[in-house]
């Protein structure tokens, strides 16, 4: 745990109605860091991503994210602010694309309040000043760096929703990079990939923690997934901390185990496929 | 039924025969017998003829559509109407040069040897809804907020500048951008308590909003002077300096006296006629424009998925109310500029079915497109014109013409949306072929 804390989660409640989705949960994701939140279907994962992403505002907690620029304090925030003030970017379990826009709007979207500003609220664009013309260009080019990095250079100028399932996972990745944000979270990135898609996601990951030096919060089912690329793992169950900890002492950890598969004792070799037959759904 | 791949001609005639059939027996109660008046009170006479014509009709009718079917209607369809539309596609190819063609022929329309004030007002009034369609365009097409209160703006833009003009004297060129920014103003005022809504939701509310204003026209009397209306609000001027008018006042010169020209009532026409064209035009280009712009994407975007918007950091309110604004901007310059035209506004210009027309128009059109708009309201505006011999059956027909249009084209006569922007510009788009 070399790297600075990005993310600190203190004490975040949250409350609907009488149904408590997540309660008293503490933990801190690093910088340069894959911190993957598994759990149980209905163990409030997402929950605690909408919380982060300001869809919902927490009953009780404190959210800070160590943003280059000084602390921010995402309970605060209103949705739109986080990505936009704090660096918050997410992608949804449900992918959620500008379907009948292309590719390349998609990504150009993403960058709208860099735009916005380069543009005097399109004032500038209106009147072609060369101002907005430069930032556009700019933004092509961020676009076009995404694209190349999950390999759909070729397809820039298609619909997206005309995509392939696995290209339209990896273009909401491209997207919210294009955010550039300090943290992204991602729920349930690999749901419904194929092997080998999987593991070109797991590269990508891996290549966004290490040469963009942010941070990642990772929900996951696939337990091949979580184990090989995350380096710090949080297991939820009823919306409660039960461990908290590497990937290793994590796939040990007996209340893991009895979270997951009850409450006899397993042999190892099925505590380690744990959560593979868990399947991709709901679970907030 | 012979609907099938080949002509089977025996199985065509059998169909056609049957349908005849069904024809003559639900003719023969109906038409077949007429009550008569005779000396000794009421006789039926048989009407024979009647029913032999409406079998006929029947069975050639089902004659013709059945070749058809088996023949080049599933071709003629498959070119023309299913699908997003190729006929869209070809028609975006070559937008630039349909557009500069209708652009020149509108220019040069007041000065063709069959323009007349008959054909210039008629043309004022289709570019007043062409350019209530492309400011609609924006709401709708492009922001996907579905607006059934749009001729609420219309009427504040056009009563502002009645007003202005009435009470406080001022010129058309200032009241113009007054009017834009009261009517944007009752956008933003509509855009706040609706922020929340989408679709059907938002329809409702924004058809409560229309007829609000309607009603608060039609009672506010001592502003609005009611039911009664306003009338003697003045002409606009060429920028102010010269009238219209056979005797100019004191002091002035008008248009045939600077130009040296024998009067005529056609100048004013024509001044109209460009004075709405260079509005709908201006409309349009900042349409188009706003459209590559960060905002109109965003517009867009908001359409496709607010939440995903949000996710980036884009503010939905202001996104939203942005749209509502610009698009009630251009609605009050269509309204004072047709304040200035008609010279007397009631609250009966701005009711309901307007805001409905005006709809229709966007959505025939195609959402988004700004040439289906002009086609559109061509269809809509001028249909009605041309069919006034059939009378009482005109509306009749405008309805069925709405209806035919929407079952050729599901999605509006052209609904093809060109990217914004593109990678490769040379390459066609790679998902289509």
């Amino acid at each position: 745990m070399s790297n600075a804390p990005l993310l600190e989660v203190e004490h975040l409640s949250m409350h609907f109605g009488g149904l408590v989705a997540i309660g008293d949960l503490s933990f801190i994701a690093h910088e340069r860091e894959i911190t993957a939140i598994i759990g149980p279907n209905g163990a409030g994962k997402t929950t605690v991503f909408n919380c982060l992403t300001g869809f919902y505002k927490p009953t009780v907690g404190r959210l800070t994210l160590h943003h280059p620029s000084g602390k921010r304090y995402l309970e605060r925030m209103d949705g739109f602010q986080i990505p936009r003030n704090s660096g918050v970017a997410r992608t949804f379990q449900n992918i959620r694309l500008f379907p009948q826009m292309t590719v390349l709007e998609n990504l150009v979207v993403a960058q709208h309040n860099m735009l916005m500003k380069a543009s005097v609220f399109s004032l500038a664009g209106l009147i072609g000043l060369s101002r907005y013309r430069n930032a556009e260009k700019e933004a092509v080019d961020l676009a076009k760096y995404w694209l190349d990095k999950v390999g759909m250079l070729d397809k820039a100028d298609w619909d997206a929703g005309n995509l392939p399932y696995g290209d339209q996972r990896r273009l909401e990745i491209a997207r919210s990079m294009c955010v550039e944000p300090c943290l992204l979270c991602l729920d349930e990135p690999a749901a419904g990939l194929n092997p080998k898609e999987s593991h070109e996601l797991n590269e990508l990951l891996m290549h966004i923690r290490d040469s963009h030096k942010i941070g990642l919060l990772l929900i996951e089912h696939d337990m091949n997934v979580v184990m090989e690329i995350s380096d710090h793992v949080v297991v939820l169950d009823y919306g409660r901390k039960i461990a908290d900890g590497t990937p290793e002492e994590v796939r040990n950890d007996p209340s893991v185990i009895k979270a997951y598969l009850g409450e006899e004792e397993l042999p190892e070799e099925v505590a380690r496929d744990l959560g593979v037959g868990q399947g991709d759904d709901d679970d907030a | 039924m012979a609907s099938g791949k080949g002509l089977n001609i025996i199985e065509i005639v059998k169909d056609s025969a049957l349908t005849a059939f069904v024809i003559a027996a639900l003719a023969l109660p109906f038409a077949g017998f007429r009550l008569a008046d005779s000396p000794t009170g009421l006789s039926i006479d048989p009407r024979l003829n009647w029913v032999g014509y409406a079998a006929a009709i029947a069975f050639f009718g089902r004659l013709v559509l059945n070749i058809a079917q088996g023949t080049f209607l599933p071709k003629l369809s498959e070119s023309f109407s299913i699908g997003s539309g190729h006929m869209g596609q070809a028609v975006q190819r070559y937008m630039f040069w349909i557009g500069l063609v209708l652009i020149v022929f509108a220019i040069a329309l007041p000065f063709m040897p069959f323009s007349s004030r008959y054909v210039l007002d008629l043309m004022i009034v289709l570019l007043i809804y062409v350019m209530l369609g492309w400011g609609l365009n924006i709401v709708v097409g492009l922001a996907g907020l579905l607006d059934l209160g749009y001729v609420a703006f219309y009427a504040v833009g056009a009563y502002s500048y009645a007003l202005l003009a009435t009470h406080f004297g001022l010129s058309f060129w200032i009241c113009l951008p007054l009017a834009g920014i009261f009517a944007a103003t009752f956008g933003i005022i509509l855009g706040f308590p609706v922020l929340r809504l989408r679709g059907d939701y938002l329809a409702i509310v924004t058809l409560g909003f229309g007829e609000i204003i309607r009603v608060v026209l039609l009672n506010w009397y001592t502003l609005t002077n009611g039911p009664d209306g306003i009338s003697g609000i003045p002409r606009p001027s060429l920028f102010g300096f010269m009238e219209f008018t056979r005797r100019p006042k004191e002091g002035q010169v008008a248009f045939h006296q600077y130009f040296d020209i024998p009067y005529s009532t056609e100048h004013r026409f024509i001044f109209w006629y460009f004075l709405i064209l260079v509005l709908a035009l201006f409309t349009n280009f900042v349409a188009m424009r706003l459209r590559r712009l960060p905002v109109g994407r965003a517009w867009e975007a908001l359409r496709e998925d607010e939440i995903a918007c949000r996710s980036l950091g884009i503010n939905p309110t202001n996104t939203k109310l942005s749209a509502f604004a610009l698009g009630a901007m251009f609605a009050g310059f269509a309204g004072s500029f047709f304040a200035t035209r008609q010279g007397f506004i009631s609250p009966e210009s701005f009711t309901f079915i307007e805001s409905a027309i005006i709809l229709a128009i966007v959505v025939l059109g195609g959402m988004g497109s700004q040439v289906g708009v002009v086609i559109a309201a061509f269809v809509l505006v001028l249909v009605p014109e041309l069919i006034r011999e059939l009378q009482e059956y005109r509306m009749l027909a405008f309805g069925g013409v709405m209806v035919l249009i929407m079952v050729w084209r599901p999605r509006g006569i052209l609904s093809f949306r060109e990217p914004t922007m593109r990678l490769y510009p040379d390459k066609g788009r790679g998902d289509e072929s």
